[in-house]
């Protein structure tokens, strides 16, 4: 259909975002080979984090996919009192701060904790949750629930006649539908699972560490902060960036899942499988999600009432970068995608593949020469976190947007509705929704975001998530937990009124 | 009056062709699903441009002008109203789309509504109207605005046929009474026998000149006569 002749929303604000994304993804790489020193080239050292940002990675995401398959296929089969709640529990790690899930799984499994208590009390040697397992562990909680819910959204794809006609059959259901189905989506779920576990730096800041357990992230970290070698920094963030853009290419090659899909909350009727084995795995995976997230709130009551001024000024600056942070990457995220278009479309998913920490050293040593880094600590922060929740916001904008452009352009283009007025009539009201939910997602991404904040702030300019890091390094755990208990808190707080403001009085 | 000026509308291997003029209160453009019907109202709002010729209104050249700068009023088989809007929101919309209306244009929404049989409705949503009242705040809307032209599009399609005649005949004492011209696309010939002036026949490709509509059916021609079977 032919677009009428004149400009119905001005392009210049879908630029400025596009240019802006442009600049902090390959302006910062730019700004890193720049100063990247090559010299003698990566030492042993280096190496060895390339090897364990890998092999981690690599791990963890096997894990994920391979616990997901029985956990995902008992699900899609078995119908049972709270799965709608437990589904939805499945989607919480996504926005659940990393530091905070860390003290959980530290309370579970670490020095201390209920694992090894159980273990000391029958005479067992304690294990460690510090190095390579310690991050593989943390990885798997965070992606099992993902992987889960991906393959989940596999198995309902599958229609309900053909499980009927396989056992009228008699027909051996999972080499003749399940197979095929795993085939197509397990790929895909691994290699975002494995995109993600590259940039996981706040997991491995927590639990790696060492030379045996350090990331390529962490060593950058460690490179400018501890050693304030700016060029091996530099080297390194190169390294990263060729890491994740490699695997993203391969990701967006293979992938063709969205794990946010609704329509999970139905069961197949089937004939096949063991109930109890298929409880059995339920049962782990419910335990193993929920017992660390209790722990939380468990050991956070007490530090609450005792927690240091620090943690609320901490509290208060991170709400403010949440906020900002949201703001801006719903308005970058409602600019282009009204602009629509190919563009769009690549600048949507180039953020998936960056790294904070790349990103964030880039800036760095472009601000550097001229500013103390700290000064900018907040508002660097607010706006790479901005950037790299841009694609989760796209994607629940810009479908949005389309089905409002296809059901009511016509009549707005015929009544004039253009520019500001369009947008104040008839997008805004109609995309409340899904822009409650992309603001809610996005705040809730920065408030727990311990990545760039790390790099920049000084003592004094601390957010939440960094200032509960540091409370751990200093072994005050009972404030630590109450600040990790207040963070949740302070998290999932703005996400439910965003996406509660999105939702309270839309006329749909 | 209408021009279509040798047009032809293509959409990939469809073309349509029009090369007459067009003068009438009410005019119905029938045809088979598929023919072109919707596309030949796209082309005279601003929808779909000619691949080659020019539409006119009154001697002003249409082609190339965006739809809510020509004379015309369109209203679509569904979504005629926004549903966050109230019904005098809508019908402001059709006085000025940043709704920053005065007080007379506020009064005249007032009235407007009176005249479809809308009193007193004006500050509900439409999906607290029945359909056949979503459909007179529709044509309200259609009635404030200052455009000479109006193109339906089977809007009333989904109405019962007591409520489209009430519909129809409303069209007739409002959009008509005010001076308004109305083409009409419609799938029931009777319509169009009934409530047309005029009949344009849309069939293989070709949108035919207009014929009254009294004439058209007394002696059809041969593919109005495929058509009606």
């Amino acid at each position: 259909m032919a677009r009428s002749p004149v400009a119905i929303i001005s392009r210049t604000p879908a630029n400025l975002a596009g240019a802006l994304v442009l600049a902090l993804t390959l302006g910062t790489l730019i700004a890193v080979a720049i100063r990247a020193e090559v010299g003698t080239g990566l030492s042993a050292a280096d190496w060895a984090a390339i090897q364990f940002t890998m092999s981690q990675a690599l791990v963890s995401a096997l894990v994920s996919v391979l616990l997901a398959i029985p956990v995902a296929r008992a699900l899609a089969r078995r119908s049972f009192w709270g799965r709608g709640a437990l589904i939805t529990l499945l989607g919480a790690p996504f926005i659940l701060p990393v530091i905070v899930a860390v003290l959980g799984l530290l309370a579970v499994f670490g020095r201390g904790g209920i694992l090894n208590d159980a273990f000391g009390s029958i005479g067992l040697p304690e294990v460690s949750i510090y190095g390579f397992h310690g991050v593989v562990l943390a990885h798997v909680f965070f992606n099992l629930p993902l992987a889960t819910r991906f393959l989940l959204q596999g198995w309902l794809a599958i229609p309900a006649e053909r499980f009927r006609l396989a056992a009228s059959l008699n027909a051996p259901v999972g080499r003749l539908l399940e197979w095929p189905m795993l085939r197509a989506v397990v790929p895909g779920t691994f290699l975002v699972i494995f995109l993600i576990c590259l940039t996981s730096f706040a997991v491995a800041l927590t639990l790696g560490g060492g030379p045996k357990a350090t990331t390529v992230e962490l060593a950058i970290f460690q490179a400018i902060r501890f050693d304030f070698d700016l060029g091996r920094a530099a080297l390194l963030a190169c390294v990263q960036f060729v890491i994740c853009a490699i695997a993203a290419v391969v990701a967006w090659k293979v992938t063709a899942v969205d794990g946010f899909g609704a329509g999970l909350d139905r069961v197949v009727q089937r004939w096949d499988g063991s109930k109890v084995w298929d409880f059995t795995w339920i049962t782990a995976a419910a335990l193993f999600l929920i017992v660390p997230l209790s722990m939380v709130v468990i050991k956070g009551i007490p530090g609450l009432f005792d927690l240091p001024p620090s943690v609320f000024a901490a509290a208060i600056r991170s709400i403010g970068v949440a906020l900002v942070s949201a703001i801006l990457c719903v308005g970058m995220a409602l600019a282009l995608a009204l602009h629509g278009g190919r563009m769009v479309a690549i600048i949507g998913v180039l953020p998936l593949a960056a790294s904070g920490l790349v990103v964030g050293t880039g800036l760095f040593l472009i601000v550097f020469p001229f500013v103390r880094p700290s000064d900018l600590a907040l508002p660097v922060t607010a706006l790479v976190n901005a950037t790299l929740a841009l694609p989760f916001a796209l994607r629940s904008l810009s479908p949005a947007i389309d089905s409002v452009v296809a059901d009511y352009g016509r009549l707005a283009d015929q009544l004039g509705l253009t520019g500001w007025t369009r947008l104040r009539l008839l997008i805004l009201p109609r995309i409340r929704r899904p822009m409650g939910f992309a603001l809610g997602l996005a705040a809730a991404l920065s408030m727990g975001d311990l990545g760039v904040i790390a790099l920049f702030a000084d003592q004094s300019g601390a957010t939440l998530p960094l200032a509960m890091y540091r409370l751990m390094g200093a072994y005050q755990l009972e404030a630590a937990a109450g600040a990790g208990l207040l963070l949740v808190a302070l998290s999932l707080l703005l996400f439910w009124i965003c996406d509660r403001g999105g939702r309270v009085n839309a006329d749909v | 009056m209408l021009t279509f000026d040798a047009v032809t509308l293509s959409q990939g291997t469809f073309q349509l062709t029009a090369d007459f003029q067009l003068q009438a209160d009410i005019t119905a453009v029938i045809g088979p699903s598929g023919g072109g019907k919707s596309t030949l109202l796209a082309g005279i709002a601003g929808f779909f441009e000619p691949s080659k010729g020019r539409v006119l209104w009154d001697n002003q050249v249409l082609t190339g002008t965006s739809p809510a700068k020509r004379p015309v009023n369109m209203l679509f088989q569904d979504n005629n109203l926004f549903p966050h809007l109230t019904i005098q929101q809508n019908v402001g919309l059709g006085l000025r789309p940043d709704l920053r209306l005065t007080q007379d244009q506020k009064q005249m929404v007032a009235d407007t509504l009176d005249h479809v049989g809308l009193t007193d409705l004006g500050a509900r949503k439409p999906a607290a109207l029945s359909g056949g009242q979503q459909s007179r705040a529709a044509l309200a809307r259609v009635l404030v605005s200052q455009r000479p032209l109006v193109l339906l599009d089977e809007p009333f399609a989904a109405l019962g046929p007591a409520m489209k005649d009430d519909m129809l005949r409303l069209v007739r004492e409002t959009l008509v009474q005010a001076g308004k011209s109305v083409v009409i696309v419609t799938h029931d010939p009777d319509d169009a026998r009934r409530f047309a002036d005029q009949v344009i026949l849309v069939a293989d490709g070709v949108a035919h000149a207009p014929v009254s509509s009294e004439e058209i059916f007394a002696n059809p021609p041969p593919a109005l006569r495929a058509y009606l079977g």
